[in-house]
């Protein structure tokens, strides 16, 4: 680990032992408000949601103003806050609306805003100024005099470029007194963010605005001119050029990351599942308060790391934050998905007298499978499943329709919001 | 009405002679430590060389300043932007907000242009910069004819659009061609070619030829065509754009002087004398591109007819 920097608001030391006096903020992905609050249940502290305009992911399901109100009072029941993206860089066309949606988002009680474009950092100034205003991760914010730039600017926290390394957040951090948000987990761009427009071109459709197709992910040859000439630069057989990132995960790095006092840590993926998000969410959140609470303590459990990748259909590696990315943090050829666990059902009730769970079902399962437990209120357990049988109390051969409520024993207890996965054979 | 100016990018400084010659009005140059994807590689005494020659001909000489910085460059950038001062060049381009610091905390006096590529979207965005001491705003090679002319009419600094060349698609921090080299476990390739930067990726899919290679700032993608608006100028000029560019990154020095000659002739016909004196000379003045145009490179308008969605 780098020489650190002697600081009372990260750590001091009492009765002898070292003890964490800046816990970062667990900064979740939300794409509804189920989602929003699976995230808040497993432990985030903060998540992070669009709008229906001016976001980046126009394909992820978008939070109307309603349900901004909605999941901001649920999140702030447990003492979590909402922060809404609106990361665009505007075109003229979208610029009309802008006052009154951000006086709605304002009115909602959201936190702040996550932009990109100074357009909607002026603006909410001058018509929202209760929000937060964080930079976009989108303006590839990679040193620290532009950090000392937005800071001056009156921005309350920047998000930085994925490209940024451990050493280089130390400076940033020393240098400016400004809150720091860093990416841990989920899918990214391999291009610096806003500086692609590959799907502009080739699908007529602008990234910038949230259009991208990934179309970094496709296969494409790599030949050489010369002299006029084209000659392939692979060989018959040989896996096509690629510019597919592995996904980030960095729960590894997390005591590096809280020793360096980085604010929020945030978890990508505002498409991916509730089972996704409660998965990631609850094994960061047990990191960090493990962390927190004893860090010359601290070993990161293998069981955790396990429980990381049940979610994980892409492999994963550290990007930037150790370092240059070699070959071996991109993908090539072809991966098989590698998900070994579905989710297959959440809980919706216990009954303690009975042992009975109430299940929402998520995904196919029958009698004979085995399946696992998990949530934040138990230590998660296997067992297979017994009797199967639907809300008339009729015993079914299998659960094989999508949300339908079924009843099983389970004999340890179990508690709403605690989801099931079953394992792929 | 106002002749827009000519701005072209030179690959060395005999190079800029025959621009000269051929009718640029102004130039950028810089070197890819701090400038992104420049034509030519230009050190800071190349820049001094080439400033006394740009001046004494009455032109103008831009440095580009545009790379996007870590920590590691910040200190040299500072050593880089005195050079400048010294050296007295026209204008700075910067896309990093640090260069903007870096330019206040110095007493640089040189003018800024804002050219961050790809996010130079909307007019707001090019007076913000100008406030905070951008000159001159360089468009977004993403946009419509329409948005650029609303851009320009509501815009309080001056105007510049690329109309002829490549345009870059994508920048990767990342080593992505040394790394395809490394995983099929062949070092030396990506050593040997760093130099002559004639690689491209082929999309069978789309049939498209895309320009890439590496530098010190990572990873470059280009676009699969080359614009060229010689035979489309008449809108622009009304707009009263300030600069058109020519960006001749990854193009031969005798293609570049053509061109550039090309372009000073649409430019002369329409302001000299008359627009009925551009349209009947723009036809040739395309045909003459069409001519020297590689087999490779398929000529088009970019975005400037083109809708996005998203
Ligand atoms: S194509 Fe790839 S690198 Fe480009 S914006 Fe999309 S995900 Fe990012």
């Amino acid at each position: 680990m780098l020489q650190l920097i002697e600081n009372e608001k990260i750590r001091k030391v009492v009765n002898g032992k070292r003890v964490i006096t800046k816990k970062p903020e667990l900064l979740a992905p939300a794409g509804s408000l189920e989602k929003l609050k699976v995230a808040v249940h497993y432990g985030a502290d903060a998540v992070f949601i669009g709008g229906q305009e001016f976001g980046l992911r126009s394909n992820a399901d978008n939070f109307s103003i309603e349900e901004m109100r909605e999941g901001v009072e649920f999140a702030n029941k447990y003492g979590a806050v909402v922060y809404v993206t609106t990361n665009i860089f505007a075109h003229n066309e979208n610029m009309d609306g802008l006052e009154e949606y951000l006086q709605a988002i304002e009115g909602a009680g959201v936190k702040g805003i996550i932009v990109a474009d100074p357009l909607i950092i002026e603006t909410c100034r001058r018509v929202a100024p209760k929000l937060e205003i964080h930079l976009s991760t989108q303006q590839s914010l990679s040193n620290w005099k532009a950090v000392k730039y937005w800071k001056q600017e009156g921005l309350h926290r920047v998000v930085l470029a994925r490209e940024v390394g451990a050493e280089e957040m130390l400076k940033m951090k020393q240098e400016v007194d400004i809150e720091i948000e860093a990416f841990v987990h989920g899918a990214m761009c391999i291009a610096y963010s806003g500086r692609c427009v590959l799907s502009n071109h080739m699908t007529a459709r602008d990234s910038n605005r949230g259009g991208c197709c990934q179309s970094c992910r496709w296969d494409y040859d790599l030949y050489e001119n010369v002299g006029g000439e084209e000659k392939a630069l692979f060989n018959e057989g040989d896996a096509p050029f690629a510019m597919s990132p592995k996904d980030l995960k960095l729960i590894e790095s997390i005591p590096h990351m809280i020793e360096l006092g980085i604010d929020s840590l945030k978890v990508e993926g505002r498409m991916k599942s509730i089972h996704y998000i409660a998965t990631v969410i609850s094994v960061y959140r047990k990191v960090i308060d493990a962390y927190c609470a004893d860090p010359d303590n601290f070993k990161i459990k293998k069981e955790w790391l396990e429980e990381l990748d049940r979610c994980a259909n892409r492999a994963t590696a550290s990007a930037f934050f150790e370092g240059e990315p070699s070959y071996k943090q991109q993908m090539f050829g072809f991966h098989a998905p590698k998900m070994k666990w579905d989710f297959a059902g959440l809980v919706l009730d216990y009954d303690q007298t009975t042992n009975m769970v109430t299940l929402q079902q998520r995904n196919y399962f029958k009698p004979g499978d085995t399946i696992e437990f998990f949530g934040p209120e138990i230590d998660s357990f296997k067992m297979e499943v017994g009797q199967i049988w639907d809300e008339e109390g009729q015993e079914i051969e299998v659960a094989n329709h999508p949300l339908q409520i079924v009843k099983f024993k389970v004999d340890r207890p179990l508690f709403k919001f605690n989801m099931m996965r079953k394992e792929n054979k | 009405m106002k002749k827009p100016e000519l701005l072209v990018t030179p690959k060395s400084v005999d190079h800029i002679k025959a621009l000269i010659e051929a009718g640029a009005d102004a130039f950028v140059i810089g070197e890819q430590k701090f400038g992104l994807r420049l034509a030519g590689e230009f050190n800071v005494n190349d820049v001094e060389q080439a400033t006394t020659i740009i001046h004494e001909a009455g032109k103008k000489v831009y440095v580009a300043v545009n790379a996007i910085f870590h920590n590691d460059r910040l200190d040299d950038l500072d050593d880089y932007l005195k050079d400048m001062q010294r050296i007295g060049v026209d204008a700075l381009l910067f896309g990093d907000p640090a260069v903007v610091m870096a330019v206040r905390e110095l007493g640089i006096t040189i003018p800024l242009h804002w050219n961050p590529e790809t996010i130079a979207t909307n007019w707001f965005q090019v007076n913000y910069w100008n406030e905070r001491g951008a000159k001159r705003a360089v468009l977004a090679r993403e946009l419509s004819l329409d948005e650029v002319v609303e851009i320009k009419e509501n815009a309080n600094a001056e105007i510049e659009v690329q109309v002829h060349g490549m345009t870059a698609m994508f920048q990767s921090k990342r080593s992505l061609l040394g790394n395809y080299f490394l995983y099929r476990d062949e070092v030396m390739e990506i050593e040997n070619r760093k130099e002559n930067k004639n690689m491209f990726l082929h999309d069978k899919e789309r049939k498209n030829k895309y320009p890439i290679y590496e530098d010190l700032n990572g990873t470059h993608i280009f676009s699969p065509n080359d614009m060229c608006l010689i035979d489309e100028l008449t809108e622009l000029f009304e707009a009263g754009i300030d600069s058109l560019k020519f960006d001749g990154v990854l193009q031969t020095e005798g293609y570049i002087t053509t061109v550039t000659n090309c372009y000073r002739q649409a430019i002369d016909a329409y302001f000299d004398n008359g627009e009925d004196a551009y349209d009947e000379m723009k036809d040739e003045l395309l045909e003459k591109i069409e001519e020297i145009q590689p087999a490779i490179r398929p000529l088009d308008t970019g975005f400037i007819f083109k809708e996005t969605v998203y």
